[in-house]
């Protein structure tokens, strides 16, 4: 096994460690609404929520971190360069994530002073690490590139995924840079804020996780990189097509002309497109080989990546983001069950396929199965779903009662909010919450387990490199 | 086939990207333009010493802003720069108190408290937080309640005190009152203009 892939390893356990993390910070969060004088004064909400979503970033992001670092030696046929450096940094990485989680327990926040920017709470939703952390993260990022990159133009090749993965890492790189600035100006500091968030989410990502589906589909369908590259171009031209410009369904009401309502309204509507092709694609090469596989977890997350990054960042999306209904269901809890929905789908399962692909060469185990893992598939998606269709529930209510009905005013949202719709949504969040926790920790114990039995009973074949 | 040539597709891909790419930087100087401080869609800074309120406006179809005379925000008839400094400062409040991870600004943002961004107009200062703070102005009272939430609940989610100083109070107010003359497209429809339920 070359060092790349050890380094791969310790992303997924850190990765797998923050998944933890992030859902223990979610139940909190969802506590706070059946409960709202749960820890008041000591630990309120908004920390709760930092931790949940900021951890939800590193978690994914780690993962790819770990995906790529796995599949580059195997693509390329020799050791990532700079790996020494990449090694040190997983520990940097690891260390300022604790000490930043440490800061939002313990401190929470400061005084309106740069000293807070820097040190404590920048308070920008997703970019809330204070700005040490921030450049610690462009530091790794860079690093990164640098390994990918280096270690093509070393191995003197170049396929069209690692093309594809190379330009993505650029904008991934620059478009970070926005956690950066401290501007008055509410509606300029959205607009950029947005780039961030939504070329991550609805582009870079897409683009990365399109890369590492297709490796994965190489490996575990056999399918031939000609195919897999001519759906990875058309994705792309797809996912870009329409999510550049679909960056204009944030634009509606911060503030920006009103052409936004056009443009964004438009290349939102066609946002599913590529996802659905993406189903397309799952689905084809699934039939094509009849659901054959030796590897069935990481077969089933692909399908579950495929399927749920179609509903639930293309459908929920689509159901929300029309400038007509959009005006009433936005910064509502319909929101909540459409980012859950989606980055889930789009993400959330794609990383646990790809620890389930990379365990099968660690473990040495063909084929890969266990009966816990289909515990935990179920049990996490039955809880997403059931979390998306509480939000949605309360989602509506609010739309309805609290702004369409209601003009959007502190009464109308208090009115809103006690509804029995609402309340309804809320406490099934939480029930199904809490079964998604409970898939967790059967995710983690078969993660631990599976395989070993098997692969003491024969031993491993010759390690993949 | 052509379609069966991954060249084809990723020319596709490459060419509608750059022209994607293209109309959002073009949009986006339009938009940084329309969007300045002192634009039509966004006031200037001192617009915090004058009247806002919020009607429909039929030629457009939607809510717009609409800006008034003389009202001096705490007594105080600011300089453009000393109301620039004063609204600079807002933002830094609701940055470093992570405002932004449980209300909502233009719609954006976390659900557990309100939407703020026509919180300035909103009623419930007069009818609900002036006699129960005791003040006699609607941002004194908003600066009241800022200081010390826990001491003025409305309802079960209660505001957590986040130690707000009296100066950061009054740039938080000042930051709420000139987000609420930002012209939104409408959003959010008909505050304040209906009752719930009704």
């Amino acid at each position: 096994m070359y060092r790349s892939q050890r380094l791969a390893l310790r992303y997924f356990t850190a990765a797998i460690t923050l998944f933890g993390v992030m859902t223990a910070a979610g139940l909190l969060s969802a506590l706070y609404y059946v409960e709202p004088s749960l820890l008041y004064n000591v630990f309120d909400f908004q920390m709760a929520k930092i931790l949940h979503i900021d951890t939800l970033v590193i978690w994914l992001l780690m993962g790819f971190i770990g995906a790529v670092y796995w599949f580059l030696p195997k693509e390329l046929g020799r050791e990532t360069v700079g790996i020494a450096l990449a090694e040190v940094l997983f520990w940097v990485f690891c260390a300022a994530v604790a000490v930043v989680a440490a800061v939002f327990i313990l401190v929470q926040y400061g005084a309106s002073n740069q000293f807070s920017m820097w040190f404590i709470n920048q308070g920008r939703k997703y970019v809330e690490a204070p700005r040490w952390a921030a450049v610690g993260i462009v530091i790794v990022v860079l690093t990164f590139v640098y390994n990918v990159t280096m270690t093509a133009w070393r191995a003197r090749k170049m396929t069209g995924v690692l093309w594809v993965l190379i330009i993505d890492l650029v904008p991934l790189t620059v478009l970070y840079l926005d956690a950066f600035p401290q501007m008055t100006n509410m509606s300029q500091d959205l607009y950029w804020w947005w780039w961030l968030v939504h070329m991550w989410v609805e582009a870079t990502w897409e683009v990365l996780i399109g890369c590492l589906m297709a490796w994965s589909l190489m490996e575990l369908m056999g399918t031939s990189r000609k195919i897999v590259e001519a759906w990875l171009y058309i994705e792309v031209m797809l996912v870009l097509g329409t999510g550049i410009l679909g960056l204009g369904h944030h634009y509606f009401w911060i503030g920006t002309p009103q052409y936004w309502l056009g443009i964004g309204g438009f290349f939102s509507a066609l946002e599913p497109l590529p996802l659905l092709g993406m189903v397309v694609h799952a689905v084809y090469d699934a039939g094509a080989h009849h659901m054959k596989t030796t590897n069935r977890p990481a077969f089933y997350w692909v399908l579950a990546e495929a399927f749920g990054n179609f509903i639930g960042a293309g459908i929920w999306g689509f159901m929300m983001t029309l400038p007509q209904i959009n005006l009433y269901s936005h910064g509502t809890q319909w929101t909540v069950s459409h980012g859950h929905f989606a980055f889930w789908g789009a993400y959330g399962c794609g990383v646990i396929a790809m620890v389930y692909l990379v365990l099968q060469h660690t473990r040495g185990t063909t084929p890969l199965d266990s009966r816990a893992w289909k515990w935990s598939f179920a049990l996490l998606n039955l809880g997403m779903l059931g979390m998306v269709g509480g939000l949605l529930v309360a989602g509506i209510a609010q739309a309805f009662y609290g702004r369409a009905q209601g003009g959007s005013t502190l009464q109308a949202f208090v009115v809103a909010s006690e509804n029995h719709w609402f309340q309804s949504g809320m406490y099934a969040r939480l029930v199904f919450g809490i079964l998604f926790s409970v898939g967790y920790v059967v995710l983690v114990y078969d993660l631990l387990a599976i395989g070993r039995r098997a692969a003491i009973a024969a031993p491993p074949q010759a390690s993949v490199a | 086939m052509l379609i069966e040539d991954p060249g084809f597709w990723r020319a596709g891909a490459i060419s509608t990207t750059l022209v994607m790419l293209v109309v959002l930087v073009f949009l986006t100087i339009d938009s940084l333009a329309a969007t300045r401080a002192g634009s039509a869609r966004v006031p200037n800074y001192d617009v915090i010493d004058r009247q806002i309120g919020y009607a429909y406006d039929w030629s457009r179809g939607y809510d717009m802003p609409v800006i008034g005379g003389a009202e001096a925000l705490f007594g105080r008839d600011d300089s453009l720069a000393e109301a620039t400094a004063l609204v600079a400062r807002g933002k830094l409040v609701i940055q470093s108190r992570a405002c932004m991870d449980c209300h909502t600004f233009f719609g954006n943002g976390a659900y557990y408290g309100p939407d703020l961004t026509k919180a300035w107009l909103d009623p419930a200062w007069s009818a609900i937080w002036m006699p129960m703070t005791g003040a006699s102005t609607r941002e004194e009272a908003m600066a009241q309640f800022l200081m010390h939430p826990d001491r003025y609940p409305t309802w079960s989610r209660r505001m957590p005190d986040l130690h707000l100083t009296r100066a950061e109070a009054e740039a938080t107010v000042a930051y709420l009152k000139w987000m609420s003359a930002v012209d939104t497209n409408g959003f959010p429809a008909h505050f304040g203009r209906s009752e719930p339920g009704g």
